[in-house]
């Protein structure tokens, strides 16, 4: 399927000139997009994009191009491009493409991440999904009186990478996804609840469990109040959970680490979390979204053992920083066609523990349970980290679900509620967003209310 | 770009089998980048993106597809992907003769960026970095970086609209780590406009070098962000973004259309103190999110959403417009010929009023005095809003003291509005990225410095 691609991408990389090193990394999706509203689709996409990154180094200076375009005159464009920008770039000893003795430090896994009834199932059959996602959302619950949008979105993605050292690297990989957006009512206040269901596959798709959570999150916020301001145990949904997680791989990148901007510089090897905690990053189990045999400079995926029972263990690194760091790379590179390598997460998820969400609900006795998390941008930074954010959810008493809260934020720092982590449930979840999620309790955080 | 001809003939084929509108949105966007990191010149990066998205719409429903390929195959067969979903049987609407529309530039260009040498971009983030470095040893990283873009439009639609716009934006961002006895804070700036390189003439590098870095070395003094509810004054400048949240998007047309606004069917009454006047200004000159025509070929436009207090109007693009048998307000905007238009805010200003912003901080006995905000966030069906401080300030007893931790402020759109008890005579604008259903647009937000009688602030001290 990428062979094509594959070819481009050799192609490319073989006009290095004698002395350059060069590298090309090139991008195709095929997606569909349908949104409606009002039982009537209200938009269809059908479309492919595609695009292409090329690299070039001489004598450590690095210069990046990019164009959305296959076309060979666009590409041979980027390429000229490239090479003037690599004259202005401080000349770098780590910096270079990746050689094949670092892209063959492991074995890839061989991954089957192709589901070829996205591409087969018919436009029409599609629409129909979206459409029932949102009158199944509607039929429910009474108290839903709208559904702001209901959808469905596919991708086909294929990505090639090959350099000048003779690596190069394919992989192709499809989702979709169905969603739905509740608005559920009763006396004057309105709530909003989110439902989806993704998968590899058109027929891993359960529009029926997108409309349950839509509608169950929305109106279990009806008759939320402002509640007073205090310290208390905080439970995450997965959602949540996945969220946090997020933020915690920047924080271990190791571009931030090794340019001093992340809280977690210098503190490898002591307990930065709670003994229950421990974090891997693993694109090579095909269940998480993120799974890949190879990173984007065509390295070799591999577990990635990031924290151990809390201890700080590792750090994710593409060639350059794994170079600069002394650890060589771990196959982290992430990137698209726009961009040269960072380094980054795929796949984190903490090891479950033994308890099952109602049961983490029951240790937490009384809690703010969080269903949703706002401002997560701007409320979380990963040098500082100051850790603040916007919440809904609801009460927790006695560990059980008491009475919803709306207008609360929550706030701690990363460290701190690496440390205050009391429970990981035993219900992982692989989500889109390159994390997996569970149910969390959190032994202590501030909300501010009124 | 394109041949008119070709563009005739492509809406033509849009609208064979069926619909009642069709439109040809044609881009070529050109973008250089220079970064300066951990003491280095990193890269320079150079992008190209060209294409175009045909849509067809019949009744409420649009069909759409783009295509990388300008030539009249490539788009006719967009032109046949995107009518798919707008085919009937009762044939199509009849395409007008197009006819070109003079459109004046936003505003002049004094420096291009293509003239600009990438030695002297270069330059710039040097001088940055030595300045930053310069402001004290506790500044342990710099991180700076220029960006300068070019946007050709082309639309072209079945009504004979015919129109072309060209703009240049550009940015300078200085980020800033220092490190202290409490741990690492950072600070950042970042002024950008819809002009070219002379942007690096009315904010030199030094000095957004300086704000970045005194930004990051206030904050090291910084202790825990109070949590609960205070009264927040907002300097000029640095608050625009909780109306961009509080009401802002509440004030789209589409969101108002499918029921998700706290402010559907609210206009004419008073939604917001009489202290409040908000315009939502295409036309601003020089601003970050400032155009000549929208993304459907509609002229910028000032449109005055509150005035004083009161709510006067909506924002509309094409679709929604003509579903309520009026015009598009030139707020039809969409990030690349790869999206659809949806309904987006431009420049949202909220005007100066009369009071002196001493007076506004003297008045406040015991408040928070934001200096600098990062972005927020709102859901416009429950009016929740949130937004990040990154600068702030105890004020105690009407003066200005302690610095504290960022945190998060939430509030309630229209409780907010009517929140408001001071606005000051000073005014300055902010240059961000505005995300809405997965495409990001340039805006700014404006305003002077103004008092929130009361907001929920997310931080960690009692």
């Amino acid at each position: 399927m990428s062979s094509d691609l594959l070819e481009l991408a050799s192609d490319i990389a073989g006009r290095a000139a004698p002395g350059e090193q060069l590298e090309a990394y090139v991008s195709r999706t095929r997606e569909t997009d349908v949104k409606v509203f009002d039982h009537a689709v209200e938009s269809l996409t059908v479309a492919e994009r595609a695009g292409v990154g090329v690299r070039v180094i001489v004598d450590g200076r690095q210069g990046f191009a990019w164009a959305a375009s296959l076309d060979p005159d666009v590409v041979s464009a980027a390429l000229t491009d490239a090479r003037d920008n690599a004259e202005f770039a401080t000349p770098d000893e780590c910096q270079g493409v990746v050689t094949p003795e670092e892209a063959d430090g492991v074995t890839a896994p061989v991954l089957d991440l192709w589901a070829e009834d996205v591409g087969q199932v018919s436009t029409d059959a599609k629409v129909q999904l979206a459409l029932e996602v949102e009158t199944a959302t509607f039929a429910t619950d009474p108290r839903v009186r709208g559904v702001e949008q209901a959808a469905y979105g596919d991708g086909m993605t294929e990505v090639a990478v090959a350099n000048s050292l003779g690596v190069s690297a394919a992989v192709q990989r499809t989702m979709c996804s169905c969603m739905s957006i509740a608005l559920a009512g009763e006396d004057a206040q309105t709530q909003t609840g989110y439902g989806f269901s993704a998968g590899r596959a058109f027929a891993d798709l359960d529009p029926a469990i997108a409309a349950r959570d839509a509608s169950e999150r929305a109106t279990r916020l009806l008759g939320a109040t402002q509640p007073e301001s205090r310290r208390l145990p905080v439970v995450f949904d997965p959602l949540v959970t996945r969220s946090l997680l997020g933020v915690l791989g920047a924080a271990l990148s190791g571009e931030a680490i090794l340019k001093g901007r992340s809280v977690f510089v210098g503190r490898e090897g002591e307990m930065i979390a709670a003994p229950c905690v421990t974090l891997d990053d693993d694109p090579t189990n095909p269940e998480a979204f993120g799974a890949s045999p190879h990173d984007a400079e065509g390295v070799a995926s591999r577990v990635n053992g990031l924290i151990v029972a809390g201890v700080l263990r590792g750090f994710l690194h593409n060639a350059y920083t794994g170079r600069r760091s002394g650890s060589g790379t771990n196959g982290a590179a992430v990137r698209g066609f726009a961009s040269t390598p960072g380094c980054g997460a795929r796949a984190l998820a903490l090891t479950p523990g033994r308890l099952s969400a109602a049961e983490v609900m029951a240790a937490a006795g009384d809690a703010l349970y969080v269903q949703s998390v706002s401002g997560l941008h701007s409320g979380t930074n990963p040098v500082s980290g100051d850790f603040s954010v916007g919440a809904e959810g609801i009460m927790v008493r006695n560990g059980q679900m008491a009475e919803p809260v709306r207008e609360v934020t929550i706030a701690s720092t990363l460290p701190r509620m690496l440390l205050d982590i009391a429970e990981v449930g035993a219900d992982l979840t692989w989500l889109p967003g390159g994390a997996a999620g569970m149910t969390l309790l959190i032994s202590e955080m501030s909300m501010s209310g009124g | 770009m394109i041949e008119q001809d070709v563009l005739q003939r492509t809406l033509h084929t849009a609208l064979r089998h069926g619909g009642d509108f069709a439109e040809v949105f044609a881009e070529d966007r050109t973008s250089s980048n220079a970064r300066l990191d951990d003491g280095k010149i990193e890269e320079l990066v150079s992008g190209r993106a060209r294409g175009a998205g045909v849509r067809v719409v019949r009744g409420e429903t649009t069909g759409f597809a783009h295509t990388a390929d300008l030539s009249e195959a490539g788009l006719r067969s967009a032109a046949e992907a995107a009518s798919a979903a707008a085919r009937s049987d009762d044939g199509g609407a009849h395409v007008t003769a197009l006819e070109r529309r003079e459109v004046a530039p936003a505003h002049d260009i004094r420096i291009e960026p293509e003239s600009v040498a990438k030695a002297r971009k270069v330059e710039m983030l040097q001088r940055a970095n030595d300045a930053a470095r310069a402001r004290g040893d506790a500044i342990s990283q710099v991180s700076v970086a220029y960006a300068d873009g070019r946007r050709r439009i082309l639309v072209a639609n079945s009504e004979g609209l015919l129109a072309e716009d060209d703009q240049v934006r550009t940015r300078f961002f200085v980020q800033c780590v220092a490190v202290g006895d409490t741990g690492m804070q950072t600070g950042m700036e970042a002024p950008g406009r819809s002009i070219g390189f002379e942007l690096l003439d009315e904010f030199e590098p030094e000095e957004v070098a300086h704000i970045a870095a005194d930004r990051a070395l206030a904050m090291l003094r910084a202790r825990p962000a109070p949590s609960g509810k205070l009264p927040v004054v907002l300097r000029r400048g640095a608050g625009g973004v909780l109306f961009h949240e509080a009401c802002g998007h509440g004030l789209e047309a589409d969101l108002v259309g499918r029921d998700a606004s706290v402010f559907r069917g609210q206009v004419g009454e008073q939604v917001a103190s009489p202290l409040v006047t908000l315009v939502d200004d295409g036309t601003y000159s020089r601003e970050w999110g400032t155009f000549a025509i929208d993304d459907e070929g509609a002229p910028a436009q000032r449109n005055v959403l509150i005035e004083n207090g009161v709510l006067t109007d909506f924002m509309w693009d094409y679709l929604r417009a003509r579903q309520e048998g009026r015009v598009s307000s030139g707020n039809g905007r969409r990030e690349t010929y790869q999206h659809l238009p949806m309904v987006r805010m431009t420049n949202t200003l909220l005007l100066a009023g009369d009071d002196d912003p001493d007076d506004i901080i003297g008045g406040t006995a015991h408040g928070l005095y934001c200096a600098a905000l990062g972005g927020g966030q709102v859901n416009t069906a429950t009016g929740d809003f949130v937004f990040g401080v990154t600068e702030a300030y105890l004020i105690e007893d009407g003066v200005i003291t302690e610095p504290v931790r960022a945190a998060q402020l939430i509030g309630n759109g229209p409780e907010a509005l009517r929140l408001v008890d001071a606005v000051g005579n000073d005014f300055d604008t902010w240059a961000g990225t505005c995300g809405k259903d997965g495409q990001g647009v340039p805006v700014s937000s404006g305003q002077p410095t103004l008092r929130v009688a009361e907001l929920t602030v997310g931080g960690t001290a009692a």
